[in-house]
């Protein structure tokens, strides 16, 4: 119908971390130009396609671009790393969703990123350096054959602190470990923008209180629209319940019930479970049916 | 004036006493597939009810009309065969004659005010408005005006209802129109909203590709706030005027324990995977739903009745209404209503949630609920619901949705310094204008959760100040009842128009 519609958005880079996590860099100027720290977009990668948001882990206003950071996970991640090549494109994109971080007057600050929150940090990381504070990055993987943009890290932050679940790169631990010895370290730090899977962001809420350095997590629940119109990602913070696509997604960690957001993340797992199934046994299908044929 | 060329008066016994039904498919069929339940009039149907029209001087049906559309005169050209006619007349007022055909609540607005009302059924206005509009569809009619460019930019935020109604206008007044919306399709509610059984996405799309005919873009994708702001829209991107209508969005919730569990949604959620995204036809498309088999919706408006269907049509093997008041006060359409009673929708009137329970692994397992009698009247003039102490009971539920309301949406509000009202819904003047000049608004985002025709009623409104505001001639005016008033024009110039002139002249 519109230009958009029928065009889409074009791949016009890719880079793959891992077996699961990869990068693409998918042309839209005005998106590039509008985008700030801590926002997210909603794509489609097909015509049947879902919509799933992913957070910006880059953008580039000279080159037109926006950078996201795929874990390949369900059926529609997996597919996209089958399908998503340079030059294919995607059916939708749409966005910067969300209220964009506030980088405040903070002059020391913790960016700690866990697996694929990694890539969402950086802008932040970027921000907060740009404004002049003292960044302090804390990347945590399962291992060193999972990590990804350590340099461009080590070339935004003031300090680097790498952890590995099993010790093959940086220190051996979890991110919280990294955050200990960075507070015993700094006695002066102001905030912390912790990004990753909840159970990490809770953690980090965790280790922070004590010392009541201000917190910020950014949340990705389920949600359809991303504008506020259909409640599926609401979340519980204090004593009210908040939307995480518009008066979201960066949330006071110290006031999210992360067990409240776990569970609601599992709200489709049945039928998000039958449908990697269901693609698992296509993609063998077609491997199958890949091989040349003898007789007929 | 037509008027003339009547045949003699007509008179309450001259005309078939029985409103002509229209075709339906059968409940206990149609309670499982997604295909229009109302299959409308065939041409001899609509043959025998335009003949209920009394044709009487008063047409209380066009004042009871949002829009003003010509009843009596396009009743007439049915009557006379004249189809084209028919649908001439209603476009001239109303583009979407398919859609408001099928979601207006005819039943008080036009049919509520007909004068065969006051004696029998009245005249199914509705009815024989969607069946021109079909027709219109399958003959591939479609009036596009000689438009005049004006070289005016009109920005309109939103592809719903008002929007649509908005651009046409702009777009018939000559004005560039491109249309914003955030979804990857247009239409707004019409879309993601009203399910296909009421309101199939192709008659959508029909009307849509008729917009486009008139020359309206179509971008979809596009945040408006987010990707640009309204402020940059005005001084950045060269739109000489702008419409807002976002509509209201954000839904309500009541805030008692137990909505965060799973199997607990908002009728919007279930309505948007369902309808926009497909998920009825998982996993040939991708988003998923996990269909209740124990649903109770709360409400029982619009949005609770197509809920409720829908999730009878997902294959639920009992489906409940809650609603804190008696049916006459339900603010369902009658039509939905009596449809909903025939597919086998369980209502509990007078009866209100205090609790939704959990089953020990975070799912909702049934709703607690409290009897509700009426009391005095509230301020919308409704008896008010009053809780009966130790009236509580549990419904079995394994799905609940909330079908109570929205809030407006924050987006503009946040990104724009657009005055809102202390509910957060844009602030307008009578011309609904903004406080921003060259800004406008209507629909739901200015008057929170209304109707289609409504919201699409405020969109001509919002143009019709529009073109004021650009200096451009109102068309209605000029191209409307020329033949009709020739005195009301000296030298061939409207009278309207004296005086007129044109305050800004584009580039």
């Amino acid at each position: 119908m519109n230009q958009a519609r029928v065009a889409g958005y074009e791949v016009v880079a890719r880079q793959d971390f891992s077996d699961v996590t990869f990068l693409l860099e998918v042309q839209h100027p005005q998106l590039a130009r509008a985008a700030r720290p801590g926002q997210f977009v909603i794509i489609m990668a097909s015509e049947h396609g879902e919509r799933i948001p992913l957070t910006i882990a880059d953008y580039d206003c000279a080159r037109g671009t926006v950078t996201l950071v795929i874990q390949a996970v369900g059926k529609t991640t997996r597919e996209m790393q089958r399908d998503c090549r340079v030059g294919t494109r995607l059916v939708a994109l749409v966005g910067p969703m969300g209220v964009p971080s506030h980088i405040g007057q903070a002059r020391k600050v913790l960016c700690v990123g866990g697996g694929l929150g990694v890539a969402p940090v950086y802008p932040q990381a970027r921000g907060y350096k740009e404004s002049g504070a003292y960044v302090i990055g804390i990347l945590g993987f399962r291992n060193r054959e999972l990590m990804f943009w350590e340099d461009k890290f080590r070339a935004t932050c003031d300090e680097l602190i790498v952890c590995t679940d099993d010790g093959s790169a940086g220190i051996k631990g979890l991110v919280t470990e990294g955050i200990r010895l960075a507070i015993t370290q700094h006695r002066d730090i102001d905030e912390c923008v912790a990004i990753g899977p909840p159970v990490m962001m809770k953690g980090c809420a965790e280790a922070t209180r004590s010392s009541g350095i201000r917190t910020i997590v950014s949340l990705n629940p389920v949600m359809v629209d991303g504008t506020g119109m259909c409640g599926g990602c609401r979340v519980k913070v204090g004593e009210t319940v908040r939307f995480a696509c518009v008066d979201g997604p960066d949330f006071d960690g110290h006031l999210v019930d992360f067990d409240d957001l776990m569970f609601r993340l599992q709200r489709y797992r049945a039928t998000e479970l039958a449908a990697t199934e269901r693609f698992n046994e296509s993609c063998r299908m077609r491997n199958l049916t890949a091989q040349p044929v003898v007789a007929e | 004036m037509p008027g003339d060329a009547r045949p003699k008066k007509k008179t309450i016994r001259m005309i078939p006493q029985a409103r002509t039904p229209a075709h339906e498919q059968d409940p206990t069929e149609r309670a499982c597939n997604f295909d229009e339940v109302n299959l409308g009039y065939l041409v001899e149907d609509a043959q025998l009810e335009a003949e209920r029209c009394l044709m009487c001087p008063e047409q209380p049906c066009v004042a009871g009309c949002p829009v003003g559309i010509a009843i009596p005169d396009f009743i007439q050209r049915i009557t006379a065969r004249d189809y084209r006619g028919a649908y001439d007349v209603i476009t001239a007022t109303n583009l979407l004659p398919a859609v408001c055909g099928r979601v207006c609540p005819q039943e008080t607005q036009c049919e509520g005010s007909c004068t065969v009302g006051d004696t029998l059924e009245p005249v199914a206005i509705g009815r024989l408005e969607r069946w021109v509009g079909d027709l219109a569809i399958r003959e591939r009619w479609s009036n596009v005006p000689y438009i005049q460019p004006s070289g005016f930019k009109v920005g309109i935020v939103g592809s719903g209802p008002a929007g649509m109604a908005c651009a046409a206008d702009m777009a018939k007044a000559g004005c560039e129109v491109t249309v914003f919306e955030a979804f990857h399709e247009p239409g707004g509610v019409l879309k993601y909203g009203i399910p296909d059984f009421r309101l199939p996405n192709k008659v959508v799309d029909a009307e849509i590709s008729k917009l486009e005919a008139l020359g309206i873009r179509f971008e979809c994708n596009t945040l408006v706030g987010r990707l640009f702001t309204i402020e940059q829209m005005v001084e950045e991107m060269g739109f000489h005027a702008v419409f807002v209508g976002t509509g209201a969005g954000y839904p309500s919730f009541m805030g008692i324990p137990g909505e965060s569990l799973n199997g607990v949604l908002s009728a919007n959620e279930l309505l948007t995977r369902c309808n926009l995204m497909h998920a009825r036809e998982f996993p040939d498309y991708d988003t998923p739903l996990q269909p209740g088999q124990r649903v109770v919706v709360i409400g029982a408006g619009n949005t609770a009745m197509d809920a409720l269907r829908v999730s009878r049509r997902l294959g639920a093997e009992s489906v409940r209404c809650l609603y804190r008041r008696s049916r006459a006060e339900a603010p369902a359409r009658a039509e939905e209503l009596h449809h909903a009673e025939e597919e086998g929708i369980e209502f509990h009137w007078l009866a209100s949630p205090v609790e939704l329970l959990d089953d020990g692994k975070r799912n909702v397992c049934a709703v607690r609920c409290i009897r509700m009698t009426l009391g005095e009247p509230d301020a919308s003039g409704r008896r008010r619901p009053v809780p009966e102490a130790g009236s509580e009971f549990e419904i079995e539920a394994d799905m609940v949705v909330y079908a109570i309301g929205t809030n407006a949406n924050p987006i503009i509000g946040q990104t724009s310094k657009l005055k809102l009202d202390p509910r957060g819904y844009i602030a307008t003047d009578a011309s609904l204008a903004t406080s921003i000049p060259g800004v406008f608004a209507g629909g739901d985002i200015v008057t929170g959760a209304a109707t289609v025709i409504e919201a699409m009623g405020a969109g001509r409104r919002a143009a019709r100040a529009m073109k004021a505001f650009l200096g451009l001639r109102d068309t209605d005016h000029l191209y409307g009842d020329a033949a009709a008033e020739p005195r009301s024009r000296m030298f061939g110039i409207d009278r309207a128009e004296r005086g007129f002139a044109r305050v800004r002249v584009p580039r």
